[in-house]
């Protein structure tokens, strides 16, 4: 509405002689019905457009239950060195679902940090902290070797060489009976404190655990 | 800053189309099957024309003028084009046997193309190839417009359409990239959803949006699929036919190394 427009009309439509206006009234009714039919569109597109952008969002949010999976035999674990097992994180979508996770017996002499305390065994995840590649456990060199940009990471998981951010997600492990089985995954910073699980090339240290926020749908023990 | 010339909605028929009338000395023609299928032919153009008067939008987007100095670079837009419509083409038909299934079925349905299917090699092998050509095209028709100057303006907003199209394109060749879900698809692809990643504050949420969930799951594939094939070709489509718009409608630019000459009465004379 221009100035013009405002001195020379009142904002009442009685004033402005339009025909059936009653008094106070300001609004006039070609301006409702604009309004009413651009409200009418409005919710009407927003009836298919919000549904399916929370549909394709969704996933985000949702969180997804535990699982426990038994990997062996107490016996089957040496404390000094690592034995691979392949473990399920998605079921029902073959090999691409799987995982190998690398376990050892806890080590009092190895694992003397303090948040390895009453962890029965040491999972280690083969996923690089650098880009999501697999990383193989050399046991000549005692180093996982990541074959996609040569990342290298120690007995423990730390990053001894290469890009990656942080040490090697771990797994929460537990002893059921004889049987061994391996939980959820979890990440870890350079000092191997625990976080809920972060995705590859998401830094733990520093301003990196607010930079790179955890989210709904993975959160730790 | 200079107002812009409007262009009129239908510039004349250019005189090399139009039918010269006959010479007097010439016998009209009596008529024949030729003479009346091509009065026919033209007799149903006219009745669309009428309805729709699409002729005079033909003639705006075809016989335009161009500048002197015009060469072979100035098609590298229309051969990224070209490109496009050849992915859509065999796109189409290689969805005709692709199933998103990740538990074995896509990789089992794209060895079915490659391996059983009546030129399905060759229809496959255009889809992938065509998509590097696509994107060399791209950058080249990119370069080009840097290059000459032909993003100043007033065709700032072409460049910035073209810009959009450029990331949609990646797109395409970032989705299509997971489709036959061998080891150098599932591992090229969990890299790139981790690069997503790293972006700071929203990347943990952009690579969970793309994955859709927190790990590499049953809806991915299917996921990456219908952006693949629904969401980005719409998108590149309707940008497509925007930036073919402004092109017509702001014509194209001279070569850098024309000189202009300027008529002998704004000549300054040396002094």
């Amino acid at each position: 509405m221009s100035d013009k427009h405002a001195k020379h009309k009142s904002k009442y439509t009685i004033d402005r002689g339009i025909p059936g206006a009653f008094e106070g009234e300001t609004v006039t009714r070609r301006r409702f019905m604009t309004g009413t039919a651009h409200t009418a569109g409005a919710i009407a597109t927003s009836a298919f457009a919000l549904p399916a952008l929370g549909f394709a969002i969704g996933p985000i949010f949702k969180s997804t239950p535990h699982r426990w999976e038994v990997v062996g035999t107490a016996e089957m674990f040496p404390d000094n060195n690592y034995i691979p097992v392949v473990i399920t994180l998605t079921p029902n979508i073959g090999e691409a679902g799987k995982s190998t996770v690398y376990v050892r017996k806890f080590n009092p002499e190895i694992d003397t940090d303090a948040y390895d305390r009453n962890t029965p065994y040491i999972a280690i995840s083969s996923r690089c902290a650098h880009l999501g590649c697999p990383v193989r456990w050399v046991d000549a060199a005692e180093r996982f070797i990541c074959p996609c940009h040569g990342g290298v990471y120690d007995l423990l998981g730390r990053r001894v060489g290469g890009p990656p951010v942080r040490p090697l997600d771990r797994f929460y492990t537990r002893v059921n009976g004889e049987n061994v089985e391996v939980g959820p995954r979890f990440s870890v910073n350079s000092e191997l404190r625990r976080f809920s699980p972060r995705d590859p090339g998401e830094p733990l240290d520093g301003i990196g655990q607010y930079l790179y926020p955890s989210r709904p749908g993975a959160q730790k023990l | 800053m200079p107002k812009l010339p409007k262009l009129p909605l239908a510039p004349p028929m250019p005189a090399a189309l139009k039918e010269a009338p006959p010479r007097p000395s010439e016998n009209p023609s009596k008529g024949g099957p030729i003479e009346e299928a091509q009065q026919a032919g033209i007799a149903v153009v006219d009745w669309v024309d009428e309805r729709t008067s699409l002729s005079g939008a033909a003639r705006w987007m075809m016989f335009r003028k161009v500048p002197k100095g015009t060469n072979w670079f100035y098609t590298l837009g229309s051969a990224t084009m070209f490109a496009f419509l050849s992915q859509a083409v065999t796109g189409v038909f290689l969805a005709m046997y692709y199933r998103p299934d990740p538990s074995g079925g896509a990789y089992e349905s794209i060895r079915y193309v490659t391996n059983d299917v009546f030129l399905g090699q060759f229809v496959r092998g255009m889809h992938k190839w065509g998509s590097s050509v696509m994107v060399i095209l791209v950058f080249l028709h990119m370069g080009r417009t840097f290059f000459f100057g032909a993003y100043k303006y007033p065709r700032e907003l072409n460049w910035v359409i073209g810009v959009v199209l450029l990331i949609l394109t990646m797109t395409m060749s970032f989705t299509g990239y997971l489709l036959p879900f061998d080891q150098r698809a599932y591992w090229a692809t969990i890299v790139g959803v981790n690069i997503n990643g790293t972006g700071p504050l929203l990347g943990p949420y952009l690579s969970d949006f793309l994955r859709g969930g927190s790990e590499f799951g049953a809806t991915t594939l299917s996921r990456f699929y219908a952006i693949h094939m629904l969401l980005v070709p719409g998108a590149i489509a309707a940008m497509l036919g925007a930036h073919l718009y402004l092109v017509a409608k702001l014509g194209t630019t001279a070569p850098p190394w024309t000189k202009v000459e300027k008529r002998p009465e704004l000549r300054e004379t040396e002094i």
